[in-house]
């Protein structure tokens, strides 16, 4: 029994030091390199590029850390490219990089905006950041077979993994939708951040309408932050295919998932769990009583937002009565079209604010939603990968031959699961952390939109006030 | 003084102010400006009471009174201050005293009363008489009328105003005696009949009509925003949910919670401030209702003028037929078709007697005919005159105001955004420490 290493209840990790330890963005733990759980680099590429070290020749972020930051920066060195990216000659009449890149280098995204977009998101821990994605300028696309929207995804980093400093492509949802799952399958034991949801009514929603396009980018733009931001996913070669590649299909059949083989096979079935380690407990709690919670400010959200609107329309009605009032006096004409045009004002005011919530806070709830959905699968997936440990130990346990060494299975079994909770404990302490930059900023931001909501209001009216008195000054003067 | 000049105060009896009654009321508008009632005297309506008692028909009924208090003026200045004479109504008295006023001073644009039942509602209020925010409306309503009618040129100076003010008993008694409900039925009755009057004096076409638009759109404007405000209470009731939610997540989150349990706070404040904004907006909607009603005043001395308008075409028509019968009857010949032309004519001419006769009957009636004719010419002459004089008074003060009105009712809506402004502010402030 004591030659088995048993999976220790209470989720601590101490074995796994290297977690705690190091400040650069962490890494699972090294402990199998070969068949882990833990994210493989990516495999070896196959187009030849100069300057692009070798997958084995690449350090580990997690070991030596000055080391690999150093490293780091010898190779941040360009290096002058030729063959990775060839856009250069196909007749772009774009400007290009020195190495024949083509960067759009138009107003939006010029450097500088590039970058200013990009620091509104806190340095947490002041972690440096070497990865910059953006997602913008989205265009419709139409063919015989289909219409279809593409954004611009523009990439800006020193990462070596990168051939290039910077990036230009342009992708549709169905590519985001590819990466996804592809981070899913390959890093299954991370949270993977949501995207926004892929079918819509036809009938009901507009596809093509700007609301609903530009909700849907700044979704998109917020999934390949989150990536960007996460230490393992960031480095994921999936992920950085999407960046880079100039054609996302052709990409798609030559990646290889060679030191994933069996470690994909993680939705195993019909293991019953023994206990649940307390931490994860926890979490699961957490994440349903959360998703309660968001669902009762959504719907709190969404009825302000339909009374409101109810408002507005009598708003919009009350309005032009002070009008045609005003047409039949003299008088009185002046100050009835003062108070018309204020409520009118008002509706305008409004109708910003109403939209505003619409399109800028109540996504940002449902994409939680799904967030959460996703964390529940992977805490179910870890529950699963305990629960086969546990059955394979206590067989392994009641074995009959005590002196034979303990399967090698079962070991492996053993670090999957130390592997799993250990990433899984690493992205939920980050995890926690963005939700309240998140919820911060949301909330903060709901607050905002109110707040200039009623100063347009006190603007319009305060502005009325003289243009009513006035008259009456110059009246009792000439009196 | 206004009691100078004359006690001959029109007594309502007989037929509508003859020319000396309309002169006399005339003069003691002309007394100096300012002799009116509220500058020698104090009224205001203290207070409210219910009351329970048997009404006409001895069954057992719940009503309100108000305390109607008065006091000289210039007792107050001296520094006396002693106490005001007051006595109770009930708003029937006021209808009463007002219908009065109505058929004495035809003429006069009558300041309305408060509303019997609460209308233009919206879902928070209720249409209950008896209800304490509508009691208080009332009351407010209730002054805001006896202080019109006292500021009044012709209206203060009523025996019959000024005994409402302070003799409680009797004073019911006194205004029957008056015998006006005789000439209210009837005026009801003229006022709601149709004819047509040739030449109507431009004006008060053109006012009657004014007052139909003004009637519509105050209508109107009530009507949406009552509407409006059932919704606003809506938005801001809402918000209150944020507050219960925003406390229990705090409980599942550790150093989110006290910025979300403290912005949860100012949620439940946000969603309760709607309360007094609102009562705030009824009263701007009373000042509305005010001058909807007022409309119907103004309505009701323009089709008086009709009234006497036709009333001396008639008396004209009708002398100008009277002429006819009498040329014709004189020359023999016949114009126009009448019976009694065609019954002469089959049956034989009438005796020289008769038709001798006849002529001085018809002599007679044309000679009263044009007695008429002149009385209803001068009065409607000094209808027309006294009747515009107060229609341009009630312009004057109508736009004074409204346009007071549409002011109060900007720096309401000022108050309101200066409000929702700050109860965010704490909230974001709460929101940022999260």
């Amino acid at each position: 029994m004591s030659a088995v290493p048993l999976l220790r209840g209470g989720g601590q990790l101490t074995d796994v030091r290297c977690l705690s330890e190091i400040k650069t963005p962490a890494r699972s733990s090294e402990i199998s390199s070969s068949s882990s759980g833990a994210m493989s680099l990516g495999t070896p590429r196959s187009l030849a590029s100069s300057g692009q070290k070798n997958i084995q020749d690449i350090r580990h972020p997690l070991c030596a850390a000055e080391e690999s930051a150093s490293s780091r920066s010898a190779d941040a060195l360009i290096h002058p490219g030729s063959g990775a990216a060839t856009g250069g000659g196909g007749g772009e009449k774009d400007l290009s990089l020195p190495n024949g890149t083509p960067v759009e280098t138009s107003s939006p995204a010029s450097s500088s905006s590039l970058l200013n977009r990009l620091q509104l998101d806190d340095d947490l821990d002041g972690e440096t950041r070497d990865l910059f994605v953006t997602v913008d300028d989205p265009k419709k696309h139409v063919s015989t077979m289909e219409t279809y929207i593409t954004y611009r995804v523009c990439t800006k980093t020193t990462r070596t993994e990168f051939d290039l400093p910077e990036y230009s492509v342009r992708r549709r949802y169905q590519d985001f939708d590819w990466l996804r799952n592809k981070l899913e399958e390959s890093q299954p034991t991370h949270l993977i951040p949501p995207l926004p949801e892929k079918f819509v009514m036809k009938g009901v929603v507009d596809r093509f309408s700007e609301e609903f396009v530009d909700t849907r980018r700044k979704a998109l733009d917020k999934f390949l932050k989150r990536v960007a931001d996460h230490p393992v996913l960031s480095f994921n070669e999936h992920f950085n295919a999407f960046l880079s590649a100039k054609d996302l299909n052709k990409r798609q059949g030559l990646a290889l998932l060679t030191k994933m083989g069996e470690s994909v096979k993680y939705v195993t079935g019909g293991y019953k769990l023994r206990g649940r380690p307390i931490e994860f407990a926890a979490m699961g709690d957490y994440l349903d009583m959360f998703t309660q919670k968001l669902g009762t400010i959504d719907r709190i959200a969404q009825r302000i937002i339909k009374e409101q609107s109810e408002f507005l329309l009598e708003l919009r009605e009350y309005g032009p009565v002070y009008s045609s009032w005003s047409s039949f006096e003299e008088e009185l004409h002046d100050p009835l079209e003062g108070v018309s045009g204020c409520v009118s004002n008002c509706s305008s005011a409004l109708d910003e604010l109403t939209e505003d919530m619409s399109e800028e806070f109540l996504p940002v709830l449902k994409e939680y939603v799904l967030y959460i959905e996703s964390m529940k699968t992977v805490l179910k997936k870890r529950d699963q990968v305990q629960a086969e440990y546990e059955t394979k130990l206590e067989a392994v346990v009641f074995r009959e031959d005590k002196k034979t060494p303990v399967p090698t299975d079962v070991e492996k079994c053993q670090d999957r699961v130390e592997c799993f909770n250990a990433d899984l404990k690493a992205d939920w302490d980050r995890w926690q952390n963005n939700k309240r930059q998140d919820f911060r900023q949301l909330l903060t931001g709901m607050a905002d939109k109110n707040i200039q909501y009623y100063e347009k209001c006190l603007a319009a009216w305060e502005s009325l006030i003289p243009s009513l008195q006035d008259k009456q000054e110059a009246r009792d003067e000439t009196n | 003084m206004a009691d100078s000049g004359s006690e001959e105060i029109a007594v309502i009896g007989n037929t509508d102010l003859t020319p000396s009654e309309s002169e006399n009321n005339l003069k003691n508008t002309m007394v100096e400006k300012g002799t009116n009632l509220l500058k020698r005297m104090e009224i205001n309506v203290a207070e409210a009471e219910k009351r329970t008692g048997k009404n006409a028909v001895n069954m057992q009924e719940t009503y309100t009174v108000y305390l109607i208090e008065t006091r000289p003026v210039d007792a107050a200045s001296e520094g006396t201050n002693p106490v005001p004479d007051s006595l109770w109504r009930r708003y029937s008295e006021f209808e009463l005293l007002r219908n009065y006023l109505l058929v004495a001073y035809p003429f006069v644009v009558v300041p309305p009363l408060p509303e019997k039942r609460a209308e233009f509602v919206w879902h928070k209020l209720t249409a209950d008489n008896m209800d304490p925010d509508f009691v208080e409306r009332r009351r407010v309503g209730l002054e805001n009328f006896l202080l019109r009618v006292a500021s009044h040129q012709v209206l203060s100076n009523d025996k019959i105003f000024y005994s409402f003010l302070t003799e409680e008993n009797g004073w019911k008694e006194t205004v029957f005696e008056t015998g006006f409900q005789a000439k209210a039925d009837s005026r009801l009755k003229a006022l709601n009949a149709t004819f047509r009057v040739k030449n109507p004096d431009k004006r008060f076409a053109d006012m009657k009509h004014y007052g139909d638009e003004l009637q519509s759109v105050i209508s109107q404007l009530l009507r949406v925003r009552a509407r409006a405000a059932d919704r606003l209470y809506g938005v801001y009731k809402v918000h209150g949910n944020y507050g219960r939610v925003f406390s229990e997540w705090s409980a599942i989150e550790k150093e989110m919670g006290d910025g979300l349990q403290s912005a949860g706070h100012h949620m439940d404040a946000y969603a309760a401030s709607v309360d007094d904004i609102l009562e705030e907006e009824e009263h701007y909607a009373d000042q509305l209702k005010e001058y909807l009603f007022y409309a119907d005043a103004v309505r009701a001395v323009c089709r008086k003028h009709e009234l006497t308008q036709f009333e001396l075409e008639m008396a004209a028509q009708d002398l100008t037929s009277k002429k006819q019968q009498r040329e014709e009857l004189a020359t023999g010949t016949v114009r126009t078709f009448s019976l009694k032309g065609m019954t002469s004519k089959l049956f034989g001419q009438e005796t020289p007697e008769q038709r001798e006769a006849k002529l001085k009957m018809l002599e007679t009636q044309i000679e009263e005919g044009e007695e008429l004719v002149k009385e209803r010419n001068t009065e409607c002459d000094e209808y027309v005159k006294s009747a515009w004089v107060d229609i341009e008074r009630f312009k004057e003060q109508k736009d004074h105001d409204l346009r007071e009105a549409l002011i109060s009712y900007a720096i309401m809506q000022i108050s309101m955004c200066k409000k929702g402004i700050q109860v965010w502010n704490n909230a974001k402030e709460c929101f940022s420490k999260m």
